[in-house]
C-alpha cells in the first residue's frame, strides 16, 4: 500500500484513485464513418453526413478501430469479449450531434486486466499491478470554441466520431505518484501496439479522475469525478488538490457530493460541472441501427499476433542481457527508443556497454539539443559501429566522445572520421614509451612525491601522456606502461 | 405506474421539449392513459426470455479502414440555420 | 383526365415500349392528374420538371435500346426519404425548407432504374400516426367518400396516407411508402389499393429518416399484386451504409408471380378475431379464406398466443427508439431554429417545441419516459422479452404453414378527427399489422371489396422472412379472384 496521506485535523486521510482514460484510436477513418480522423484539419472537412447526424444517416463500425481496441486489450491481458454490443448513450449537447453517443455500456469488448506500474525506477521490486475493469469503444465529440464570438460558441465537428477507447481502472491507485505511472505506462503500452498515439496535449489521450478520501482502513468515501484532464502533471496536480478539499469539506462538516467536475490548470483548482440532481440520465439502450459485434477466432489470432513485444516484456529481457534494471526501464519507457536501442544491439553491440553508452552519452545529446529520439541525427548502426570502434580498441574513450560529438554536427559514420582526423589510438609501445619518458623527466618532482606515497598522483602522469598524445594512446597500455616505469 | 405534472416536467426536461403548463397539464392524463395501457405487459411471463437483439438473423457487417468520406463542408452546412466561417454557430455555452 | 392515368406500371410499361406512347405522354398526364387534386393535399412538393426530364431520358433510350426497368414510370415518393435537392420533411415543421444533399438509397435505386418523380408525398409527421392528420402540412383526403350521400372527408389512412391517395386517386402508377407499425399496409386497405412491407433488412434505411429503427422498412404501394413486385424488385438491394441491410441478392419477385397455391398451407390465427370489430371486417377475411382455397391452398387454424400483447409492446420500442432517433432534431445544423431565450438549451427546447407536432411529442415523451432510469427494465427491457415471444409464435405458426392470412385493418376509412382526441383509439387502427412489424416479417394488403357504405376492405396476408415471393403470390392469388376493380369517383 501507498504511504501517501492528507493530513487533516482529525487525523491522517488516504485517497482512493480510479481514472477511466480515453484514447483516440489510430485509425485512418472514423469508428462509424469513412471520414479521415487526422489532427488539425480545416473545420468541418473532415465530417461525412453520418457524422453530421443528417436525417437518414447509419452507422457502420470500422474494423480496424475494432482490432485496435482488440489489440490493446490483449496487452493488457484483459479478457477480449467475443461477443459485445453498441448501446445509445442519450444527451444533448452541440458537439454531439446526433443527440447520443454511440458507446458499449452493457456489453463491452474488452474486460477485465491489468497493468503493472513500477513506483521507483531504481528499484525493480517496486511494482504494483493496478486492475482494469474494462475497455469499450465509441465515438468522441466534435469540439465547441467560445472565443471565436461574442455571443456565439463554434461547432466543428472533425472530431466527431472518431474512435475513442475507454479503458476503466479499478479503483487501485492511492497517490498521485502511483496515477502518475499509471498513466505513464498505459500510455507507453498504447504507443508500443499502435493503437493510440498517447498524444495528450493534442487531446488524443485524456482522463477523468475518480477522487475519494478515506480514513485508514474505513469506509469508502463518496467519490468525485474530474473530467477531461490532459497532461499526467496535471491529473496528480488534480487528486493532491481534490483529496485536499475532500478531506478539509468532511473535516468542517461538510459532505463530499457526488458530482462531475472541471480542472482549472491556471488556477489549479477543480470546481463543478454538474451536481447530481443535474445528472444527466442516459437512457441507455441497445442501439438498434447495429448488430451485436461478434469475434470470430481468426481474427482474434491475427490481433495476438500482431503485438510487438511489450515493455515489461522488452525491459526484462534487456535485464536478461546484464543491462541494469534502471537503464532497461528508461530504455523501454518510450516505444521509439526501446526501438532504436534495439537496433542497435541487433547491430552487434554488447548491451551492458550499449545501453550505459546510450542512456548517458545519446540520451545526453538528444536532451541537450532539444531533439526527440525520431529526430536523432545517429542510426542505430552507425552508433553501433562508434561503439565496435571502442571495444576492439581502435579508438579510446574519450576520442570516441570526440568522435560522436563531430557524428551529431556531421552526419558522418564513425570510421570515416576516424580515418580523415587521424584519430586511431595507438597501442604502439614504443610511441607511448617515449612520451611517457618525456613527461616523468618533465616532472621528476612529481615522481618523487609519488613514489613516496602519494597515489593519486598516477591520474596526473596519466593524464599528462594522453594529453600529449592527443588522446589517441590506448589508455590500457598507457596504464601497464606508467606502471612499468613509475614502479 | 402513473406520472405527475412534476415528473411530466421532468421527461420534456430530458427530452428538450419547452412545454407550457397547460400542455403539460393536458398530457399527464394523456401520458397516464397511454403508460396504463402498456403496463398490461406485466403479465406476460419472461423468465428465460432474452431480450430480442437482433430482428432478422444477420451478422455485423464491418467496414475496411479506407477514408472515402468527409471532405464535403459545403453539402455539411447547406442547410444550416446559422453557418459562420466553416463552424456551425449556436449560441455560447458557458462551460 | 387522360387514359394513361388509369394504366398500372405494368401497362405503362408495355405500351412505352411497344412504342404505343412516349414517357413523356405519360409524365405529363400524371403530371397534370397531380396538379389537378391539390384539394386531395396528397404532395407536400411537386417536381413536374423532375418527371419531365425522366421521361426525356426514357424516350431517348428507347431508341438506344438502353432502356432500364422503370425506364418511362414517374413515381411520387414518400416525403420521408431523403431526395437530393428537393424539399425532404418527413411531414413535420422541424424540416421545413430542408433539402438534403443526398438521395436516400431507396430512392435513389428507382432514379437508376430510370423512373421519374412526381413530387414528396404528404405522410404523418415523422410516420407517426394512422391517418396522416398529425402532418405539419394538413391532412391529407381520401379521394373515396361513403356512399351514404353525405360529404364527409375521410382519411386514406397513415403514415403513408399521401401515398395511397395518390394511387388511388390515378395520380401516380406507384409510390414509395414505408411501415413501421403497419403504415404502408392499412393506407393500402382503406384505399383499395395493394402494398406491401418486404422482410425487414430486404430495402435499405440509409436516407429515410429514422423514426424507430429496428421496425422500419420502404415499401412500394400501387394498384396491382405484379406492380408492387416490379417496384420492390427495383427498391430493394444490400446497402453497405446500412448495417442492418440484408446481404442478399434480390430475388426476381416479378419472374416468379404465380397465383397456383396448391400445396400450400394458409394459417388463420385465431387472436385475429376480435370483439368489437365490424362484422364486414370478418366477412371480408371469410372470403379471403375462401379464395386462397379456390387458388389451391389448405387451411389451417394457428395460435399467435402473444397477439393482444403486439400493440403495447410496440407502444414501447416505437416511441423509445423514436426519442432517441429525432434528439438530432435540435436546430444546431439543419431544419427550423428557434432561438427561445437564447442558451443553448432553451434554443434546444424552444426549437422542439415549435417544430415537433402533439403526436411527435406524445411519443417523444412515452419514448424518453420508458428508457429512463428506474424504468428501463420495467417497460423496455420488458417489452423486448415479449418482442421475442410474439417473434417465436410466429416461428412456431410457420412449422404448420406456409402463409398466414389476417384482415389488414380493424375497420374501414373514419373522418377526419374521428379518432383524434384519443390517441390510443388511434392506435388501435394497427393491431392486425403490428405483429408482423415487431417480428420483421413480409406483409403485404391487397384489397378484397367495398363495405356496405362503399368503402374499400383490405386482405392482408403474412410470409416467412425472406419470403415475399409467397406473400406476393397469395396476394395475386386473391387479387385474380376479388376482381376489385373500383375507384372512387372523381369529386377533387
Amino acid at each position: 500500500m501507498s504511504d501517501y496521506r492528507i493530513k487533516g485535523s482529525t487525523g491522517d486521510w488516504e485517497v482512493v484513485v480510479g481514472l477511466e482514460v480515453h484514447a483516440q484510436v489510430v485509425s485512418n477513418a472514423k469508428l462509424f464513418s469513412g471520414a479521415a480522423t487526422a489532427f488539425g484539419a480545416e473545420p468541418n472537412s473532415q465530417v461525412s453526413l453520418v457524422d453530421a447526424a443528417m436525417p437518414g444517416m447509419l452507422p457502420v463500425p470500422n474494423r480496424e478501430c475494432i482490432r485496435q481496441a482488440v489489440r490493446t486489450g490483449m496487452a493488457l491481458d484483459a479478457v477480449i469479449n467475443r461477443w459485445s454490443r453498441f448501446d445509445r448513450k442519450n444527451y444533448f449537447y452541440a458537439d454531439l450531434p446526433q443527440g447520443y453517443q454511440i458507446s458499449q455500456l452493457y456489453h463491452p469488448l474488452v474486460g477485465p486486466g491489468e497493468v503493472e506500474i513500477l513506483l521507483d525506477e531504481k528499484d525493480e521490486n517496486s511494482t504494483k499491478q493496478i486492475g482494469i475493469e474494462r475497455i469499450h469503444v465509441e465515438q468522441d465529440a466534435g469540439k465547441l470554441m467560445h472565443d471565436q464570438h461574442p455571443t456565439m460558441s463554434y461547432v466543428d465537428l472533425n472530431r466527431s466520431g472518431v474512435a475513442l477507447m475507454e479503458i476503466v481502472s479499478r479503483p487501485d491507485m492511492s497517490s498521485p505518484a502511483e496515477a502518475g505511472a499509471y498513466l505513464r505506462k498505459l500510455r507507453a503500452i498504447l504507443r508500443y501496439v499502435g493503437s493510440c498515439d498517447g498524444n495528450m496535449e493534442e487531446g488524443s489521450m485524456r482522463a477523468d479522475v475518480n477522487v475519494s478520501v478515506r480514513k485508514i482502513g474505513g469506509e469508502l468515501g463518496t467519490r468525485t469525478e474530474t473530467k477531461n484532464v490532459n497532461s499526467v502533471r496535471f491529473v496528480m496536480a488534480v487528486i493532491e488538490h481534490e483529496a485536499r478539499r475532500q478531506v478539509d469539506l468532511i473535516e468542517e462538516g461538510g459532505v463530499v457530493a457526488q458530482e462531475t467536475r472541471l480542472y482549472d490548470p491556471d488556477k489549479n483548482v477543480t470546481r463543478t460541472l454538474r451536481s447530481k440532481e443535474d445528472a444527466h440520465d442516459y437512457r441507455y439502450f441497445p442501439d438498434p441501427d447495429l448488430l451485436p459485434l461478434e469475434l470470430d477466432e481468426a481474427f482474434l489470432e491475427e490481433c495476438r499476433a500482431s503485438l510487438p513485444e511489450l515493455p515489461d516484456a522488452k525491459r526484462k529481457r534487456f535485464e536478461g542481457l546484464g543491462i541494469s534494471a534502471y537503464n532497461a526501464s528508461v530504455l523501454t519507457a518510450e516505444v521509439e527508443t526501446a526501438r532504436w536501442f534495439d537496433g542497435l544491439l541487433s547491430s552487434g553491440a554488447e548491451p551492458k556497454q550499449a545501453s550505459n553508452w546510450t542512456v548517458a552519452e545519446l540520451f545526453g545529446a538528444l536532451n541537450r539539443t532539444g531533439k526527440s529520439i525520431d529526430e536523432c541525427p545517429i542510426s542505430p548502426d552507425e552508433a553501433a559501429e562508434l561503439l565496435k570502434l571502442v571495444a576492439d580498441g581502435t579508438i579510446s574513450g574519450t576520442i570516441a566522445k570526440q568522435v560522436f560529438e563531430i557524428m551529431l554536427e556531421t552526419g558522418d559514420a564513425p570510421s570515416k572520421i576516424v580515418e580523415e582526423r587521424g584519430l586511431k589510438q595507438t597501442s604502439d609501445t614504443g610511441a607511448i614509451d617515449a612520451e611517457i619518458d618525456k613527461i616523468l623527466a618533465a616532472n621528476a618532482d612529481k615522481v618523487a612525491e609519488y613514489q613516496s606515497g602519494k597515489q593519486q598522483l598516477f591520474g596526473f602522469f596519466v593524464g599528462q601522456t594522453m594529453k600529449a598524445m592527443a588522446g589517441k594512446a590506448n589508455p590500457g597500455v598507457v596504464n601497464e606502461r606508467l606502471r612499468a616505469k613509475l614502479g | 405506474m402513473s406520472v405527475n405534472a412534476d415528473q411530466v416536467r421532468h421527461v420534456a426536461r430530458l427530452a428538450r421539449l419547452a412545454l407550457g403548463d397547460d400542455e403539460i397539464d393536458r398530457m399527464v392524463p394523456e401520458l397516464n392513459n397511454i403508460l396504463g395501457w402498456v403496463e398490461q405487459l406485466g403479465e406476460v411471463d419472461t423468465d428465460g426470455v432474452e431480450p430480442l437483439t437482433a430482428v432478422i438473423d444477420n451478422h455485423l457487417r464491418l467496414r475496411d479502414d479506407v477514408v472515402n468520406d468527409g471532405n464535403v463542408r459545403d453539402d455539411i452546412l447547406k442547410n444550416a440555420p446559422d453557418a459562420q466561417h466553416g463552424f456551425f454557430a449556436v449560441p455560447k455555452v458557458i462551460e | 383526365m387522360s387514359e394513361l392515368t388509369l394504366k398500372t406500371i405494368t401497362e405503362l410499361r408495355e405500351g412505352f415500349r411497344a412504342g404505343d406512347f412516349s414517357a413523356r405522354e405519360i409524365a405529363e398526364a400524371f403530371n397534370a392528374a397531380v396538379a389537378a387534386a391539390r384539394s386531395l393535399n396528397a404532395f407536400t412538393v411537386e417536381t413536374p420538371d423532375l418527371a419531365l426530364a425522366a421521361a426525356d431520358v426514357a424516350d431517348r433510350d428507347r431508341t438506344t435500346d438502353a432502356l432500364k426497368p422503370l425506364s418511362g414510370i414517374p413515381l411520387g415518393i414518400k416525403d420521408l426519404f431523403a431526395t437530393e435537392g428537393v424539399d425532404s420533411t418527413s411531414g413535420s415543421n422541424i424540416l421545413k425548407g430542408f433539402k438534403p444533399t443526398y438521395d436516400s438509397t431507396v430512392s435513389g435505386n428507382l432514379k437508376k432504374a430510370g423512373a421519374g418523380m412526381l413530387g414528396k408525398l404528404n405522410m404523418d409527421e415523422f410516420a407517426m400516426g394512422s391517418s396522416n392528420e398529425t402532418s405539419a402540412y394538413g391532412p391529407v383526403i381520401s379521394p373515396w367518400k361513403r356512399n351514404d350521400g353525405g360529404n364527409a372527408a375521410l382519411t386514406p389512412g397513415g403514415s403513408s396516407g399521401g401515398s395511397a391517395a395518390a394511387v388511388a386517386a390515378g395520380l401516380a402508377p406507384g409510390v414509395t411508402g414505408t411501415d413501421t407499425g403497419g403504415s404502408i399496409r392499412q393506407p393500402a386497405a382503406f384505399t383499395g389499393i395493394s402494398g406491401i412491407k418486404p422482410t425487414y433488412g430486404r430495402c435499405s434505411r440509409w436516407g429515410i429518416v429514422a423514426f424507430a429503427s429496428s421496425l422500419d422498412q420502404a415499401g412500394p404501394m400501387a394498384r396491382t399484386v405484379r406492380d408492387c413486385a416490379i417496384m420492390l424488385e427495383a427498391m430493394a438491394s444490400f446497402d453497405p451504409k446500412d448495417a442492418t441491410s440484408l446481404n442478399l441478392p434480390v430475388p426476381q419477385w416479378e419472374a416468379g408471380l404465380s397465383s397456383d397455391l396448391r400445396g400450400k398451407k394458409v394459417g388463420i390465427p385465431k387472436e385475429y378475431r376480435i370483439d368489437g370489430v365490424p362484422a364486414e371486417i370478418n366477412a371480408i377475411w371469410d372470403q379471403g379464406i375462401e379464395w386462397l382455397k379456390d387458388a389451391g391452398a389448405e387451411v389451417v387454424e394457428i395460435s399467435l398466443p402473444h397477439t393482444k400483447y403486439a400493440l403495447p409492446t410496440y407502444y414501447i420500442i416505437a416511441p423509445a427508439e423514436a426519442s432517441s432517433n429525432l434528439a438530432r432534431y435540435d436546430g444546431v445544423r439543419y431544419g427550423l431554429r428557434e432561438l427561445g431565450t437564447r442558451s443553448l438549451d432553451d434554443m434546444y427546447a424552444a426549437t422542439r417545441a415549435a417544430g415537433f407536432g402533439a403526436e411527435v411529442k406524445r411519443r417523444i415523451m412515452i419514448g424518453t419516459y420508458v428508457l429512463s432510469a428506474g424504468f428501463y427494465d420495467a417497460y423496455f427491457t420488458k417489452a423486448q422479452k415479449v418482442r421475442t415471444l410474439i417473434k417465436r409464435d410466429f416461428t412456431e405458426a410457420f412449422k404448420q404453414c406456409d402463409l398466414i392470412l389476417t384482415p389488414t385493418a380493424p375497420s374501414a376509412a373514419f373522418g377526419l378527427q374521428e379518432k383524434m382526441s384519443d390517441p390510443l383509439a388511434m392506435y388501435l387502427n394497427d393491431v392486425f399489422a403490428v405483429p408482423a412489424s415487431l417480428a420483421g416479417l413480409p406483409a403485404m394488403s391487397v384489397p378484397g371489396g367495398l363495405d356496405g357504405q362503399g368503402l374499400p376492405l383490405g386482405i392482408h396476408l403474412i410470409g416467412r422472412e425472406l419470403d415475399e415471393q409467397g406473400v406476393l403470390n397469395a396476394g395475386l392469388a386473391i387479387e385474380e379472384r376479388a376482381g376489385f376493380n373500383h375507384r372512387p369517383a372523381r369529386w377533387w
